[in-house]
């Protein structure tokens, strides 16, 4: 097994090499301005290909197969994004066969917009108006800001909230902290009880950028022309700041996230809370089984007091990959799949997905307290921290290597070389090394 | 297994002293626990429950749950993951089987017939012992679209069957394990060439064949970055993209862990047939030879 998992990822690296020596071919010759592609429906019956990781995708695509028997979907499948279907993606456009529709999540979109490989589906009937439906901060991530464009429809997002042990902090008399500087007293006080109240993560980086987000920063911006790179924008170094105070007075765990290590950290009550996603209650209710019904849910800390700003980590859209012969259709199916009810509650069933719409929250799904929160409904706090995302937030066309280089810093900082604010100048240095050498205009 | 059993009688080698039989005991023992660690630590791990999993020591038992977790895998997605086995077996078994077979032919022809060009076609062939199969993947994905093949069974199979690495030691084998006679004599008794090779310079080479068999078998079975690349319809699948792909979907779905984990121990087990009865072939092949 972990012979296996080393040689996918001796693989990968192998990867992401490859991809990125096809990367510099195609970023230059696309001027990033064209208007939205003609979208007319197709004559005849046609088939639809779709490459998703989500697993169970086969359930709502067989609701809609069923409804609609001239378009029928097939669904396919590939590992996360990151582990190899983007590149397969771009392979695959490359050559002139991708899938019809295929899951991108909002971080990789920019890429396949800046290498030309989704599609613009704005004039495609009902595409326009759906934007009502989504969450705001969504849809500027599928647009991109830009006029008469949509390039994904939204499916799902990650609002974060703060995890935490409810017990743990009743017995010990500490108030569940509502802004970032209590937040850093509680620390010190959970590390006098022989705790900690969080792990902060080395490798998860869009975890971070979530906190950034939150912080009303930016990484990354596009004025049409060129793009901005600013990892080390005042609030993004302010969250820097901050952490690496707390993993200096050693008031933070740095157990490598997502190993047994990690999951036996917060199941032996080792780490108190949680700042995550939504989606991080199933991670949490798997990893930590011992601690069923202690756990609770509240807003993310604030910067400023009384202010009610929240992260976002994660999120996948939608969208139709260039040489698509069925632009309509597939976007039809792309609405439907991330707006009707019944295909919402089969994609939550089936792969725990938290919807992009504005409605998402009231499936049926999310109603209902659950009992490894001790009855509470978490899905309330964070439906509410959904619409208090900010909607500008913009990803880079490079996140893959933003990632790498960050996390590289991040591991430096917690073993004691650097900091986390080194890592970020270093960063944003490397990341604009790196559009430069992929032909995309920055900004210096 | 005279060859191995009989007692030491030759006294004109150095005697081994005890300390350096020890020594190089202590060696191999070192690097078999280490070796052995990975996989105890996954059979172990396969017997446990989710609770148990985080919880308990990483390398001894908990309860034991080894029957429930293989009986929840099966009945995941309709027993997906058997489905993935079955390809696995039938790419690694008959790509290996083919490519035994092309190896061998070629490796006789290129050692037992002169002609023009013999050697250049060798070295283009060792040529190809160089070039890494991950470094072919993109490219014949490439042809394969060109075609229109690939998430086809014959995107992973026709890359499989070849084994330039096969063809050298079907070569080597042939040269020094089938005599030149043998095919003359074969050739005055009337018998076609084709004939000789399939009745006489298998038979030779059958070592020869089944290391290549072993090694091609393992190769293919192992074999993540074609796939991952061809394939798109999870029936056609084979198991290391399958569970690599479940293994990458362990943050939505938590519970894929413990198939992942099962999973893997299963996937290892025809691997061990393969070896444990073909093992036999190779060794009675050298002991026939040695005897001669």
């Amino acid at each position: 097994m972990a012979n296996r998992i080393a040689r996918a990822g001796g693989a990968l690296v192998l990867v992401s090499a490859l991809a990125l020596s096809a990367c510099s071919t195609g970023a230059g010759t696309d001027g990033g301005t064209d208007a939205a592609d003609a979208c007319t429906p197709s004559d005849g019956p046609v088939t639809l290909s779709f490459t998703t990781w989500l697993p169970g995708m086969e359930d709502a695509a067989a609701i809609w197969n069923e409804q609609n028997p001239d378009i029928q979907v097939e669904v396919q499948t590939g590992p996360n994004g990151l582990g190899g279907t983007y590149n397969n993606f771009f392979n695959q456009i490359e050559a002139g066969n991708a899938p019809d529709l295929g899951q991108i999540e909002y971080d990789a979109l920019p890429n396949f917009r800046v290498q030309d490989g989704v599609v613009n589906i704005a004039s495609c009937e009902g595409v326009m108006d759906a934007q009502d439906e989504f969450i705001d901060w969504t849809w500027s991530q599928v647009t991109f800001g830009e006029e008469d464009s949509v390039y994904a429809i939204p499916q799902d997002t990650g609002p974060e909230a703060l995890f935490y042990r409810a017990d743990l902090f009743e017995a010990a008399g500490i108030d569940i902290p509502t802004t970032w500087d209590e937040y850093a007293e509680a620390a010190a006080q959970i590390r006098e009880e022989g705790g900690y109240i969080t792990n902060f993560s080395q490798s998860d980086i869009n975890a971070f950028a979530g906190l950034v987000w939150q912080a009303d920063g930016q990484w990354f911006e596009n004025d049409g022309e060129a793009w901005d790179v600013t990892l080390d924008s005042p609030e993004s170094l302010k969250v820097a700041d901050y952490w690496q105070g707390l993993l200096d007075d050693d008031l933070v765990a740095t157990l490598p996230a997502w190993t047994d290590e990690w999951n036996n950290g917060y199941n032996s009550g080792e780490v108190w809370s949680w700042v995550s996603a939504v989606w991080g209650a199933n991670s949490i209710t798997s990893g930590a089984p011992d601690t069923a019904g202690n756990w609770a849910v509240a807003p993310m800390p604030q910067w400023n007091e009384g202010d009610s700003a929240a992260g976002n980590w994660g999120g996948s859209s939608t969208a139709v990959l260039k040489g698509s012969e069925h632009p309509y259709e597939a976007a039809q199916f792309a609405l439907w799949l991330n707006t009707d009810p019944e295909a919402l509650a089969s994609m939550n069933a089936t792969a725990n997905i938290y919807p992009a719409t504005k409605t998402g929250g009231d499936l049926p799904a999310f109603s209902e307290g659950l009992d490894f929160f001790g009855g509470q409904n978490i899905y309330d706090v964070f439906a509410a921290a959904g619409a208090e995302v900010n909607p500008d937030f913009t990803w880079g066309p490079t996140m893959t290597q933003v990632y790498t280089d960050v996390a590289d810093g991040f591991s430096g900082a917690i073993s004691g070389s650097g900091t986390l604010t080194d890592a970020l100048t270093t960063g944003q240095q490397k990341t604009i090394d790196a559009m430069k050498a992929a032909a995309i205009a920055v900004n210096e | 297994m005279s060859a191995t059993k009989a007692p030491v009688k030759k006294h004109n080698g150095p005697r081994e002293s005890l300390f350096s039989r020890s020594g190089a005991m202590l060696v191999m023992a070192i690097c078999t626990f280490y070796f052995l660690i990975p996989i105890w630590w996954l059979f172990v791990a396969a017997t446990k429950d989710r609770g148990d999993f985080t919880s308990s020591a990483p390398l001894w038992f908990a309860d034991f749950n080894l029957v429930e977790n293989i009986v929840n895998l099966a009945n995941y997605r309709d027993g997906l993951f058997f489905q993935w086995m079955l390809n696995s077996i039938l790419y690694a078994g008959a790509g290996a089987a083919v490519a035994t077979l092309f190896a061998t032919m070629m490796g006789y022809a290129l050692a037992k017939y002169s002609f023009r060009g013999r050697e250049t076609l060798f070295n283009v062939v060792l040529g190809g012992v160089l070039v890494p199969a991950t470094a072919l993947a993109l490219p014949l994905f490439l042809v394969f679209s060109q075609v229109g093949a690939t998430n086809t069974f014959w995107s992973v199979f026709l890359p499989s069957i070849v084994s330039p690495f096969g063809v050298y030691l079907a070569r080597i084998y042939a040269t020094s394990s089938v005599p030149d006679e043998l095919v003359e004599a074969a050739r005055i008794d009337g018998s076609g060439e084709v004939r000789t090779f399939f009745t006489v310079a298998t038979r030779l080479m059958t070592p020869a064949m089944v290391t290549i068999f072993l090694f091609q078998f393992v190769t293919i079975w192992n074999n993540f970055f074609l796939p991952l690349i061809m394939l798109r319809d999870e029936k056609l699948f084979p198991v290391t993209l399958g569970l690599y792909i479940w293994n990458s979907q362990v943050n939505q779905i938590p519970e894929i862990r413990a198939y992942v984990i099962i999973g893997a121990l299963l996937s290892i087990i025809p691997l061990i047939i393969a070896f444990l009865s073909l093992q036999r072939f190779w060794r009675s092949g050298l002991g026939t030879g040695a005897l001669k």
